[in-house]
């Protein structure tokens, strides 16, 4: 993956969800991080990467294309029963591409603690800090 | 949550007045302890679905109620096309007719526990549980259609299931006014390889014992007797509905409501009923509903082929299937005049009362069977919908025990490992893929079960009939 000062990402509570954040110097690593988060709430075994997939989703605003972008890679995960360990993410405008590398999902191995169902609009935000940092942060419902 | 931000009417009801933008009053149904229990967001959610057009009565809250997206876990709220009404993609959640069913299984405990240990084995064996595992099951394009539009109906006529099975599930097992062309491709893949899995989180299969009759009347009627052992699924319409709900959520949240109509919160994402969305949604969600029906009807039938393999003489009859994720047209007394309504029940369960016509005809004297999931340790209970259920939430009550702590914090607290070894102790077995979703959903992770239902009874919802104790446990 990119190597990126102040990437990161993490998870918070929500009461019968999933809070996932994501940072980063842009915007497209902001999204990277927050899909990570998500690979992280289901699994802690590595992921290799061993497979790749494309894809893209447009939405009016920032805020949406984190939705939809996440819906997107869950989607993803579903339909081709994958976990993905590695994103990289292009945004223009509103409209993203996406590059992500995992493999398929082993069950005993990843030992999927949680499946996630979509992510919601619930707390969807994007955002830049006084230091240029953005962060991406929405609720997945698990 | 502050009572005191709250009128109290009574033991158990609690109201909060229209401010500002709200339509309707907020009304939670819920003892002081559950008040105080519940997050201050549960108002605030409640009050977003007030300011909503077109709603009548009151956005209601359940016993269970806690802090969703948009709409509360638990909350309840009808609106009126006729007055410009919404239908909200966030109001019927993710886990689109997500539901329970009980099967009866005439077998005493006595016969099952000696045998229990195999019959986790062989249930955990037969049941796809957890993400990644598939079922045996592949929907092929041309059979999508047929699923989505017939539902369980479409299971048993596959061999998946009993007719008998059918006058027992909601709207026997057929949602009427599903459009499966409002079905995309990408949730058509998501279900291809998912018919007939439980699917994760809070979603399990039970194997319980009837450990207390409170209502034998009710009981009698509904086939439960004291030490007998049921089969409790809970399950959803997986992958499907997921995708369903979240195209549908972004649509709406993007361009659902006219311009220059201000919501309070994004995840409200409605669309009026009588709009093209409003009605491709409904259309979409219907074809949701009759796939999670027929899911839970194909997990019925899998629970049946092991239990006949262990337990030849056992025939398990289906006590009911019933949903608490939906949007249902619906018609309602209000101010004493039939008014044709959209029920939003997210966290909800639908409690018709004795006499209602669309009860099958051997449950209709005494109410609609309401079933209620706790936690793995906790157990579950049985109720049935009373005859003032309808002027109370519009014939709807709790769903479940609610969650206590987030996932997050359970998993801080305990370890999977070790929560399966003291469960099974005290004689509850787990099987699941994973320790770490076991701790996730730790008994002790959830409120008391026991407490909800009381409440819900008090509170004039739904009458406890019968308490369920586990002894397996599937979970995903």
């Amino acid at each position: 993956m990119r190597a990126s000062a102040g990437a990161a990402f993490a998870l918070f509570p929500h009461d019968a969800d999933l809070g996932v954040t994501g940072q980063g110097p842009t915007v497209e690593i902001a999204f990277e991080q927050a899909a990570r988060a998500i690979t992280a709430a289901i699994t802690e075994a590595d992921v290799a990467e061993t497979e790749r997939v494309t894809l893209t989703c447009d939405a009016p605003d920032l805020d949406l294309l984190l939705v939809a972008w996440l819906n997107a890679v869950i989607a993803e995960m579903a339909v081709r029963s994958m976990l993905f360990g590695r994103f990289r993410v292009r945004i223009d405008g509103t409209h993203l591409s996406a590059e992500l590398w995992g493999e398929p999902i082993d069950p005993p191995r990843h030992a999927p603690a949680c499946e996630p169902k979509g992510a919601t609009c619930a707390m969807a935000e994007v955002r830049q800090d006084a230091e240029g940092l953005w962060h991406a942060r929405c609720i997945i419902d698990v | 949550m502050d009572p005191a931000r709250l009128i109290r009417l009574d033991d158990t009801t609690w109201r909060a007045e229209p401010t500002g933008a709200m339509r309707a009053p907020v009304v939670i149904y819920a003892e002081e302890a559950l008040i105080r229990g519940m997050d201050d967001k549960v108002l605030e959610q409640a009050r977003n679905v007030a300011t909503l057009p077109g709603i009548i009565g009151a956005a209601y809250a359940m016993p269970d109620a806690h802090w969703g997206y948009g709409f509360p876990i638990g909350g309840v709220a009808a609106f009126d096309p006729t007055l410009g009404g919404v239908v909200s993609a966030g109001g019927v959640g993710f886990d689109i007719s997500c539901g329970v069913r009980t099967m009866l299984t005439g077998l005493p405990a006595s016969e099952v526990e000696p045998r229990k240990a195999a019959l986790a084995d062989r249930l955990f064996a037969a049941v796809p549980a957890g993400m990644g595992r598939q079922g045996d099951i592949t929907v092929e394009p041309a059979a999508m259609d047929a699923l989505l539009e017939g539902g369980a109906q479409w299971a048993v006529a596959q061999g998946w299931g009993e007719a008998e099975d059918l006058a027992r599930i909601e709207e026997q097992g057929r949602m009427a006014g599903a459009d499966p062309a409002q079905v995309s491709e990408r949730a058509r893949l998501r279900m291809r390889r998912e018919l007939g899995t439980l699917g994760s989180g809070n979603h399990y299969l039970e194997v319980q014992v009837v450990a207390e009759i409170l209502a034998p009347e009710i009981a009698a009627a509904y086939g439960l007797r004291l030490g007998e052992v049921v089969v409790t699924i809970h399950s959803g319409s997986r992958g499907l509905g997921h995708q369903v709900a979240s195209e549908f959520l972004l649509e709406m949240a993007a361009r659902g409501m006219p311009e220059g109509t201000t919501l309070p919160d994004r995840e409200l994402a409605c669309a009026p009923i009588a709009s093209p969305l409003g009605q491709r949604y409904l259309g979409a969600m219907r074809a949701a509903i009759n796939c999670a029906f027929a899911n839970r009807e194909i997990l019925g039938h899998r629970a049946r082929m092991v239990f006949r393999e262990l337990f030849p003489e056992a025939h398990l009859s289906l006590l009911f299937d019933v949903s608490h994720n939906t949007c249902k047209e619906e018609t309602h007394k209000i101010d004493g005049e039939p008014r044709h309504l959209f029920v939003h029940r997210k966290g909800a369960t639908r409690a018709l009362g004795p006499g209602h016509p669309a009860l099958p005809e051997r449950l209709r004297a005494v109410g609609q069977p309401v079933l209620i999931g706790g936690s793995m340790g906790t157990g579950s209970w049985v109720l049935a919908g009373l005859p003032n259920s309808e002027a109370r939430a519009f014939a709807s009550a709790c769903h479940g025990a609610g969650r206590a702590l987030s996932r997050h914090a359970a998993l801080k607290r305990w370890s999977g490992r070790a929560i399966q070894d003291e469960l099974a102790a005290a004689g509850i077995l787990i099987r699941s893929p994973s320790t770490r979703g076991i701790a996730e959903e730790a008994p002790g992770a959830y409120k008391d079960v026991g407490a909800v239902v009381a409440v819900t009874e008090r509170a004039g919802l739904a009458r406890r009939v019968a308490r369920l104790r586990p002894i397996v446990c599937i979970k995903g």
